[in-house]
């Protein structure tokens, strides 16, 4: 090389000598909104550099219905039904966290029965909900077979909220003060069933999915989050315990009755790669499904007497005021924000849900990976759209 | 583990007037209101302080206060006056375990909050959220842009009570 063009090359900037020379520019992918692997109607606009990621704008609201100014229409026990359809993958505790709130506005304190069935019910519906992240989440990476056993389970929790509610996916079951229904006398066997039938299927998936090679290879290192980051970005749930925080508000904000129960809080460990790395977001999904089931086996036994229904109010008219109320979802921390004017209407329901936070996360996370990682970061914080936009 | 009254007074002996009052009325939960246009200031020292580490902001929300009252000119011509827009911050120390509430309310004509997003990042997309629905004005926000709506909805804000849907929009028949 001569002296000239050396000279000439060390003018350039940075970019453009990765180009020798020539004139670089980022490229921009669009991923959705109709793709298989956005959970749902997302849209993600990538900022490239050749096959690494510089930055990702997450567009959303396809979903959108403001669900918050139906609210605002509607009584109290009517905004229900609309709760359900936010996180429709964990319906039931959408209800649960609804219910807690108002009742918290009003100070009302529900029978012991109805505490217990909530419980019961808010973790099989966490397991039902894991399930399908743990399953489509295998797809997403390219393992069919976890995906259809992950489902044959789930259908079977969807039978017990059939035969409780008669409703699968959006239940109308938890209202404020009690429940729609009484338990089906089948219910506790039917329940204690599942349990014994399940537990050995996690071993499967284990076998079949989390010690796979290849998932590993996907998954460990890929979209690490330090514990620091993830509070600062309001991250709740299992993508946050992964990043080795022990926070759950089951035990550090406890409601219901769930200081009744001995589990335990997995945190992320770093077992295949570092903390806080999709592997062990998807691993921490896995662990607590376990502690799910130990809730359920005790909670079962021990449901008291009574009436469901006796504390439902004849009309819900909360005093003038507000209250910020949250229960953990399968995915996070779910609060309700309520401003009561003193009517039988909300006058103003915020709802701060963990999808919507989570995906906050996306740009933070996916910088400097490659595009085929896009997939195992977004299928590891586990969205449910419909929540997202609300 | 702080009180709101606690709270509250170690910010009215740090801020004096920027820090207004604690309101203790509610049944469930009190709250501290302040200014506007120092909420980002207050923010950072709760954050960093020693003794209160505020490090997890669990929700932000706007809200139309709708509080206006309708004020009759002399020439017959009624315009609503005093009417705010509120902003609830919900902040909680995972460390020390208090919570404290925020609000700041600010005029309707001109709704401007100094935006919290650069101290919890998580305050980011529910600031977007709050100007999309509400219509508040985050001042030195990095990155103000509709974010539920769409980015070429000019009917106003939706979550405002007095809100009316538009007739048509791009051609599309709205009420059904």
């Amino acid at each position: 090389m001569s002296i000239e063009v050396e000279e000439k090359i060390s003018k350039l900037t940075e970019v453009q000598k990765r180009g020798n020379g020539l004139r670089t520019e980022h490229m921009v992918l669009n991923m959705g909104p109709q793709h298989p692997s956005t959970h749902g109607v997302l849209r993600l606009e990538l900022e490239l550099e050749g096959e690494i990621i510089k930055k990702v704008i997450p567009h959303i609201g396809y979903l959108h219905r403001c669900f918050e100014k139906h609210a605002e229409a509607m009584t109290y026990p009517q905004v229900v039904p609309y709760t359900d359809r936010m996180d429709y993958l964990g319906a039931m505790y959408n209800e649960f966290g609804y219910a807690v709130a108002v009742e918290k506005l009003l100070g009302i304190q529900v029978p012991e029965r109805v505490d217990y069935i909530r419980v019961i019910m808010g973790e099989l519906q966490r397991i039902a909900s894991h399930l399908v992240a743990l399953g489509t989440y295998g797809l997403d990476i390219g393992a069919f077979t976890p995906f259809l056993y992950c489902f044959r389970d789930r259908e079977k929790i969807l039978n017990l909220f059939e035969i409780t509610c008669g409703a699968r996916l959006l239940y109308n079951y938890i209202w404020v003060g009690g429940l729609s229904h009484d338990i089906h006398p089948d219910f506790v066997r039917l329940t204690k069933e599942f349990v014994t039938y399940f537990k050995p299927n996690i071993k499967e998936l284990n076998d079949l999915l989390t010690n796979n090679k290849i998932f590993i290879d996907r998954t460990a290192n890929v979209g690490v989050l330090p514990k620091e980051t993830a509070i600062n970005y309001g991250i709740s749930g299992p993508n946050l315990r992964a990043s080795g925080f022990k926070w759950d508000i089951r035990k550090d904000d406890t409601y219901s009755v769930y200081n009744k129960f001995d589990f335990d809080i997995p945190v992320g460990q770093g077992l295949m790669g570092t903390v806080g790395d999709c592997w062990d977001r998807y691993y921490l999904r896995v662990q607590e499904m376990e502690q799910s089931l130990r809730i359920i086996e005790q909670a079962i036994d021990q449901i008291p007497e009574g009436d469901v229904s006796s504390a439902i109010p004849k009309r819900i008219k909360p005093p003038v005021g507000q209250v910020y109320s949250r229960v953990e979802n399968p995915r996070g921390e779910l609060g309700y924000f309520i401003i009561s004017n003193g009517g039988t209407s909300p006058f103003r329901v915020k709802v701060k849900g963990p999808s919507f936070v989570n995906l906050g996360i996306m740009d933070e996370l996916s910088r400097g990976h490659m595009v085929a990682d896009i997939i195992a970061i977004l299928g590891s914080i586990d969205i449910v759209l419909g929540e997202v936009d609300r | 583990m702080k009180t709101a009254q606690d709270i509250f007074n170690i910010l009215k002996e740090k801020f004096g007037n920027s820090v207004l009052e604690l309101v203790s009325t509610q049944p469930v939960e009190p709250f501290i209101t302040v200014n506007p246009l120092v909420v980002n200031k207050i923010c950072l020292f709760l954050r960093d302080n020693e003794e209160l580490l505020f490090d997890n902001l669990m929700n932000l929300s706007g809200v139309d206060d709708a509080n206006g009252k309708t004020v009759k000119a002399e020439d017959g011509t009624s315009k609503v006056e005093g009417a705010t827009l509120s902003v609830y911050y919900h902040i909680e120390s995972t460390s020390l375990k208090h919570k404290v509430v925020l609000k700041v309310s600010a005029p309707v004509e001109k709704p401007d909050v100094e935006s919290v997003a650069l101290i919890w990042r998580h305050a980011d997309w529910h600031e977007r959220e709050a100007y999309d629905l509400i219509g508040l004005n985050f001042l030195n926000h990095p990155d103000l842009r509709r974010i539920l709506m769409p980015y070429d909805w000019e009917f106003g804000h939706p979550l405002r009570k007095d809100y009316k849907d538009p007739e048509f929009y791009l051609g599309m028949k709205v009420p059904y």
